[in-house]
């Protein structure tokens, strides 16, 4: 089952893709389960400890004990229930797990979250409280600038900083400062010179 | 990952003190965590320096030269008003490198130890890694390795260098700060990085525990007349097949005095000081710039896939000088 975070979820009501599909799959699973599975030692390795890790995430403060390996996405995914980050190569090579740290633009799968300096925002963080949408989210959903929608969370926090950082003054150079999100469904003609 | 003990380091007395054998010191981790995901390395302690920062994290021009903290990260480097006035070809060299997000997170002085891209390093299920595992052999030399290098190789290892920013630091005649438990000291940066011969596995000159702590380049006020090219199969965010940092000091269209560092085509980083003095004297031309690329590839030894590199590199080079005389500065 999915161990539910220490700490009270940021999700209203409690009910996650995630849960709905976890409970289908092991209820599905139950007749074939060999009664104990066996798993290489490496895999059974613990953590020899847990590591105290403050992060603040979208003006929210919070207090966790992890494994020090756990990287700042898998902390966001696994542990807070913020899965609108996502984990596209987990190598830093893709940008779907953009988020901002201290409002810039960084890799969340290459970031330890022991070692995160400064105040964490994620996709979830962009709409106001009562729903409305950042200009850029809204612009992507204008300019039809997403299939999948996988990459979408990295591109759209990667556009919010490109534009801050003063890196979207022409077409070319948006194509240039957003290289590191990449999209396999090739939406890329709309991001340009839009929003 | 394989678990390890992670320590925030205060000071680089503190870091240098926690460090100890398989130690790693994390500063934006755009190396160590992928490699450690890879298992290619794995530190049984992380000292995270990233605290050093506020002691080494500013850049400084004046009538010395530029000095670059090694905890400033590429992308403020990058756009630095005295790196893009003075030293054009540091400033494209680390804005052609990477994405902007990793920009944002790598810094300078992690940047000059990146490992090589080759891809049997990168993969222990390949048992054969000299670089890797001492003495097991190299699976590039007979496999893929159209990216491999054709310069500073040696019959242990052929993997390539793969960083922008080193060329232009020992293109310039960088020197690097670096403190050890008794201190700090001095040493010229192209004598950081070593040729693979029969060690591979020991890449850099620096001992177990020492810490860069920033770059010097000298004051050189021709340096203005420099740039950085780089011929990649994309665009952008992709390493180089073939690159070159150049600097020239042009007199009447005469060459004073050439610098030329070659990326993407070497063990380590490659200044080309052969190159440099068969053009002294001459004027850059499409003939004194080929000469000049031809001497600095004379040496070049190629495996397999990647005999191309050396027509390419020699063409990059050609380039890079011809665009460099024709700048306006």
């Amino acid at each position: 089952m999915i161990p539910l975070p220490k700490h009270s979820s940021p999700q209203a009501c409690g009910v996650t893709r995630r849960r709905i599909l976890g409970a289908a799959a092991v209820s599905s699973a139950l007749p074939f389960a060999p009664v104990q599975a066996k798993v290489p030692a490496s895999a059974r390795q613990a953590p020899r400890w847990t590591q105290a890790v403050d992060l603040t995430v979208n003006g929210r403060a919070y207090q966790l004990d992890i494994d020090p390996r756990t990287t700042l996405l898998d902390t966001l995914r696994e542990h807070l229930d913020l899965t609108g980050s996502k984990k596209g190569c987990d190598h830093g090579q893709c940008g779907a797990c953009t988020v901002l740290v201290g409002g810039k633009r960084v890799l969340s799968c290459l970031t330890l979250a022991a070692a995160v300096r400064g105040e964490v925002t994620t996709i979830e963080g962009l709409a106001q409280a009562e729903g409305t949408l950042h200009p850029m989210q809204q612009a992507f959903i204008d300019q039809d600038a997403f299939q999948c929608g996988y990459c979408t969370p990295g591109q759209i926090l990667s556009a919010v900083a490109c534009v801050k950082e003063g890196h979207a003054e022409s077409d070319d150079e948006i194509r240039e400062y957003m290289s590191g999100n990449l999209c396999r469904c090739a939406a890329y003609p709309p991001h340009p010179g839009r929003g | 990952m394989r678990a390890f003990d992670y320590v925030r380091a205060t000071d680089a007395a503190a870091a240098v003190q926690a460090g100890g054998p398989d130690a790693s010191y994390l500063a934006g981790g755009t190396t160590l965590l992928d490699l450690a995901k890879l298992d290619v390395m794995q530190p049984q302690r992380v000292i995270d320096v990233n605290d050093l920062t506020s002691q080494f994290g500013s850049i400084a021009s004046g009538a010395g030269g530029l000095h670059l903290g090694a905890f400033v990260h590429m992308a403020e480097a990058a756009a630095h008003p005295a790196v893009l006035r003075d030293y054009p070809v540091v400033a494209q060299s680390l804005l052609l490198a990477a994405s902007p997000q990793i920009r944002n997170m790598a810094t300078l002085g992690g940047n000059v130890l990146q490992r090589t891209r080759c891809s049997y390093f990168r993969d222990p299920s390949w048992a054969a890694c000299n670089k890797r595992v001492p003495g097991s052999g190299c699976a590039a030399f007979d496999g893929v390795n159209r990216k491999h290098a054709v310069l500073g190789t040696s019959a242990q290892c052929i993997a390539t260098y793969p960083g922008d920013f080193a060329q232009a630091l020992i293109a310039l005649d960088a020197t690097v700060d670096i403190v050890d438990a008794s201190g700090p000291r001095v040493i010229p940066f192209a004598d950081l990085h070593r040729l693979p011969g029969s060690t591979p596995e020991r890449e850099t000159n620096l001992a177990q525990g020492d810490l860069i702590t920033g770059f010097t380049l000298p004051a050189l006020p021709w340096a203005k007349r420099s740039l950085y090219l780089k011929i990649r199969d994309r665009q952008s965010y992709e390493f180089a097949l073939a690159s070159a940092a150049v600097a020239l000091d042009l007199n009447g269209g005469i060459v004073r005095a050439a610098r030329i560092a070659l990326g993407g085509v070497a063990t380590k980083p490659w200044r080309a000081g052969e190159a440099e003095a068969a053009l002294a004297g001459k004027p850059v031309s499409e003939e004194t710039a080929r000469r000049a690329a031809d001497v600095a590839f004379a040496g070049a030894v190629t495996h397999g896939e990647n005999g191309f590199k050396v027509e390419l590199g020699k063409r990059t080079l050609t380039r890079a000088l011809l665009q460099a005389a024709a700048m306006e500065v």
